[in-house]
């Protein structure tokens, strides 16, 4: 009667003992963390002794997969930052101008004079001399338009041009927009991730979430305001000729000039050039070092044609000052001393070593496409975390206990079987939460507890069936037999719906609650397994061992 | 000899006075309202923005020094709490200040953590900033309206799993319990002035899991006695399956209890709040998976005759493994 394939037990086995293994390395986390770490520097930057030595501190045939720390855990910093992509329409719409001015030149005789007219920055205005030539005018700035490359916006062109009266407007389409959004963000991200990477933490998480927005979420580091410094600055550098200096912010720049403040200098003004000579896409290396003073300074390195442009202009102008302007900064104005022709040069200005450091970390990993909001920080306190894991560890651990304690009064050897699933289930649980990668948060060790307290559900559904199905007498076997059959579907409802509202959680949920839901999630399916099919197995394998006449639940 | 906290065998009338205790509910459910619409919840930063800041100092912490300190900047409504946690040693004198959303501005500067960081140095010199969170406004009012659209996708997702499982009036019953589950939770928040943050919409969240987990057992009882006992009137079958469930649903009650009694006392502050909730939503849930649901299953009474298909009686789904 009471009978489970041979195949059954074989599999149930195999699985608890992977679940087993698969646990086993976060009972030595720090260990397997170090030997984990060696492995990826040798990946990185080869093998060494030294290395090798830590890296072997945790055998390699061994599962090395750990359950994540979450930030609550560990301490670190996390961002929600905003992409503005709408910075992108204004740069774009800079640069139709000329194109628009060259292709209605020729037309002159039919619309007149042209005029760029003020307007908002994601559009151009352009006033024509002769209203009449309108419907011209529109067709040949139409003919600009590009086809969009993006899957969705397939047909569609790249800008909207109208005709307002005698202007001519022209925007961005709804479908460039959207193609251009999502390549800022793409870019911003990539961008945000080498930042990341050259300042060399611990698994960043670094994703995108929504259409503009990107999650950073960095392990170890002091603060938010310090990921901010990597990441928050655009970093666009550029080397613009040098017009006049003032101190006076109402000075008219004059046209093709800008006036941008200076970095150090209060209250000083430089008139530049609009355009540069070259920018910080030609860097190819820059490196912290310092200047012939020993002041902190940037060194860098141009590629080719931006070391010509370079070379070339630094030997026309001998004697004339040259901004180095970092986000609409000038960071030093030096006066060019000789002709520059290797594509090499430093940054002097006021920096602190670690300001240059930094810097020297922007202009390698390029600048951000637009500029980013941060909607959302959260620091937390390396010791934070390591209270509340140590926090997490007692109360499980006496939550533990308890219910062990408890059960074992209630149920006795049957209480026993369950204690033994219990613990398996939270092996289970962990080993589950290394295979998959998962995060834990103190809200996750909330569900594991939670999940210890509901495990025994299922097997107190059981184990009361059996008291009740012993009391119709049709002996011990059949009693169990019934019990568990009995059971099976009050366990499956009512587990199907606790993890029905888990997957809701982790469907709308973030960051905790998120890691909540998955240990709670992973405990109802672990639960029930053990429940259904361990404690089942161990109970038949000591009812056919021992064969009761009667037994007590 | 076995602990037993039900007596193998009980007789509880537990519907003599149903409508009794439905009003009771009924009543409790009104005064948890009203204590929400008239005093509020006391939102955490996830949920109206602005920045919390943990602090912590050798010395004790005094809440009105600091709040002179930190009204020098100008920073609008600052709220400032001593915390005290058994897990805290003799030297960690914890606090938390609370910065509302400034204008303007997303999420806090690094400026205003550091000026404030200086201010409260004026009165604690060794006080350090052991965690930061500032959630600007919009994005708190999205976490508003994903928690609120959560917990009611997973009220619907339930009553349609109860509904194809079983019949619709018990749909109804366990929605009614989740609903009444939900509402005392809320209101016991917003009358303690509990702070109510994201994690707290996933405690809401798992009561609604625990609390059904608990009718759902009564009620698959329920639906076997219903078959067996043909001639018995249903609150007479509802009766004889509360209390042969009676001693699981204590079983599991307490050893959830234990455990998160344990999390309570144990876990540290961080997670108190979020462990309070549940700890009241097992007892909140286990009253009402007996009180709630199943006195609305007897109110609005259930299809006896099991020969005769009939439209209104589940469907294809309600004996898959019965």
């Amino acid at each position: 009667m009471l009978h489970i394939d041979l195949w059954k037990r074989v599999l149930i086995a195999l699985v608890c003992a992977a679940g087993l293994l698969m646990a086993l390395p976060n009972a030595f986390y720090p260990r397997v963390e170090q030997s984990n770490d060696a492995w990826a520097e040798i990946e990185l930057a080869g093998e060494t002794p030294e290395r090798l030595a830590v890296a072997e501190q945790w055998p390699a045939w061994m599962p090395a997969s750990l359950v994540n720390l979450g930030l609550d855990l560990r301490g670190g910093a996390h961002l929600l930052a905003e992409v503005q992509v709408g910075d992108v329409y204004a740069s774009r719409m800079e640069a139709m101008w000329p194109e628009i001015r060259d292709a209605l030149r020729p037309e002159r005789a039919t619309v007149g004079t042209i005029r760029k007219q003020p307007s908002a920055p994601d559009e151009i205005r352009i006033r024509i001399g002769n209203p009449d030539g309108m419907t011209r005018a529109l067709e040949v700035v139409r003919g600009l338009a590009r086809p969009v490359t993006s899957l969705t916006g397939a047909g569609a062109t790249d800008i909207t041009v109208s005709g307002q009266g005698a202007e001519i407007v022209v925007t961005l389409s709804e479908a460039e927009k959207l193609a251009s959004d999502d390549r800022t963000v793409r870019q911003a991200l990539e961008i945000i991730r080498r930042r990341i990477d050259e300042v060399g933490t611990r698994e960043p998480t670094i994703q995108r979430q929504g259409t503009d927005r990107i999650l950073i979420q960095v392990p170890g580091i002091g603060s938010a305001a310090e990921l901010k410094d990597i990441i928050g600055t655009t970093a666009q550098l550029t080397f613009n000729p040098v017009v006049g200096r003032t101190t006076n912010p109402s000075d008219a720049p004059g046209v093709g000039n800008k006036m941008v403040p200076s970095l150090d200098e209060e209250g000083v003004f430089y008139i530049i050039e609009s355009a540069p000579v070259v920018t910080g896409e030609e860097l190819t290396n820059a490196q912290p070092s310092f200047d012939q003073n020993g002041r902190p300074a940037v060194s860098f390195t141009f590629n080719t044609s931006g070391a010509r442009k370079f070379g070339d202009y630094t030997r026309d102008n001998i004697g004339a000052p040259f901004a180095i302007v970092l986000d609409d900064e000038v960071i030093s104005a030096p006066v060019i001393q000789a002709h520059i022709p290797g594509g090499s040069g430093i940054i002097t200005g006021r920096f602190t070593v670690e300001e240059s450091t930094n810097l020297a970390v922007l202009l390698r990993a390029g600048a951000l496409p637009a500029g980013l909001e941060f909607l959302e920080e959260r620091t937390i306190g390396p010791e934070l975390g390591q209270d509340s894991i140590d926090a997490g560890k007692v109360a499980t651990g006496i939550a533990f206990a308890a219910v062990l304690v408890f059960m074992a009064l209630s149920y006795g050897l049957f209480g026993l079987f369950a204690n033994v699933a219990l613990i398996l289930n939270i092996a289970l649980i962990f080993g589950l939460l290394s295979t998959i990668g998962a995060t834990l948060t103190l809200p996750g060790i909330a569900g594991i507890v939670l999940t210890v307290g509901m495990a025994v559900d299922a097997n107190v559904l059981i184990f009361e069936r059996i008291r009740e199905e012993l009391k119709t007498a049709r002996g011990p076997a059949r009693a169990i037999e019934l019990g568990y059959e009995k059971a099976l579907s009050a366990i499956l409802d009512a587990n199907i719906t606790t993890f029905i509202t888990a997957v809701i959680l982790f469907a709308m949920g973030s960051g905790p609650v998120r890691g909540f839901a998955i240990t709670l999630g992973l405990g109802i399916l672990t639960s029930v397994f053990t429940a259904i099919f361990v404690t089942r197995l161990m109970i038949v394998i000591w009812f056919e061992r021992r064969r009761p006449k009667t037994i007590e639940v | 000899m076995r602990l037993k906290l039900v007596p193998t065998e009980t007789k509880f009338d537990f519907f003599k006075r149903w409508k009794i205790w439905l009003g009771a509910s009924a009543l409790m459910m009104v005064v948890a309202m009203a204590s929400f619409f008239v005093q509020g919840l006391n939102f955490g930063i996830d949920f109206r923005g602005g920045t919390t800041i943990r602090v912590e100092s050798t010395q004790a912490v005094d809440v009105a020094a600091y709040r002179g300190a930190i009204d020098t900047l100008g920073l609008g409504d600052v709220t400032i709490t001593e915390i005290f946690d058994p897990t805290f040693g003799d030297d960690e004198n914890v606090a938390m200040i609370r910065i509302q959303a400034q204008d303007g501005e997303e999420s806090v500067s690094a400026q205003s953590t550091t000026q404030v960081h200086e201010a409260l140095k004026t009165v604690a010199p060794d006080i350090r900033i052991i965690s930061v969170e500032s959630v600007g406004p919009k994005v708190s009012g999205e976490l508003v309206q994903t928690a609120v659209l959560a917990v009611a996708l997973a009220i619907a997702a339930v009553l349609v799993y109860i509904w194809l499982r079983f019949e619709w009036q018990f749909a109804l019953g366990a929605v009614a319990a989740l609903i009444h589950d939900v509402v005392l939770t809320i209101g016991v928040f917003s009358e303690l002035q509990i702070k109510f943050d994201l994690a707290i919409i996933a405690a809401l969240l798992t009561i609604v899991g625990y609390s059904l987990n608990d009718t759902v057992v009564v009620f698959d009882r329920v639906r076997e006695n219903l078959r067996k006992y043909k001639k018995l009137s249903l609150a007479e079958v509802l009766n004889l399956s509360i209390n042969e469930t009676l001693s699981r649903t204590v079983m599991t009650s307490v050893t959830t209890l234990l455990a998160l009694i344990s999390l309570y006392v144990l876990g540290g502050d961080v997670i108190r709040g979020f462990v309070f909730a549940m700890i009241w939503g097992v007892i909140v849930g286990t009253y009402s998976s007996i009180f709630v649901a199943s006195s609305i299953l007897l109110y609005l009474g259930v299809k006896r005759d099991w020969s005769k298909p009939s439209n209104t009686s589940g469907n294809q789904f309600a004996n898959v493994d019965a």
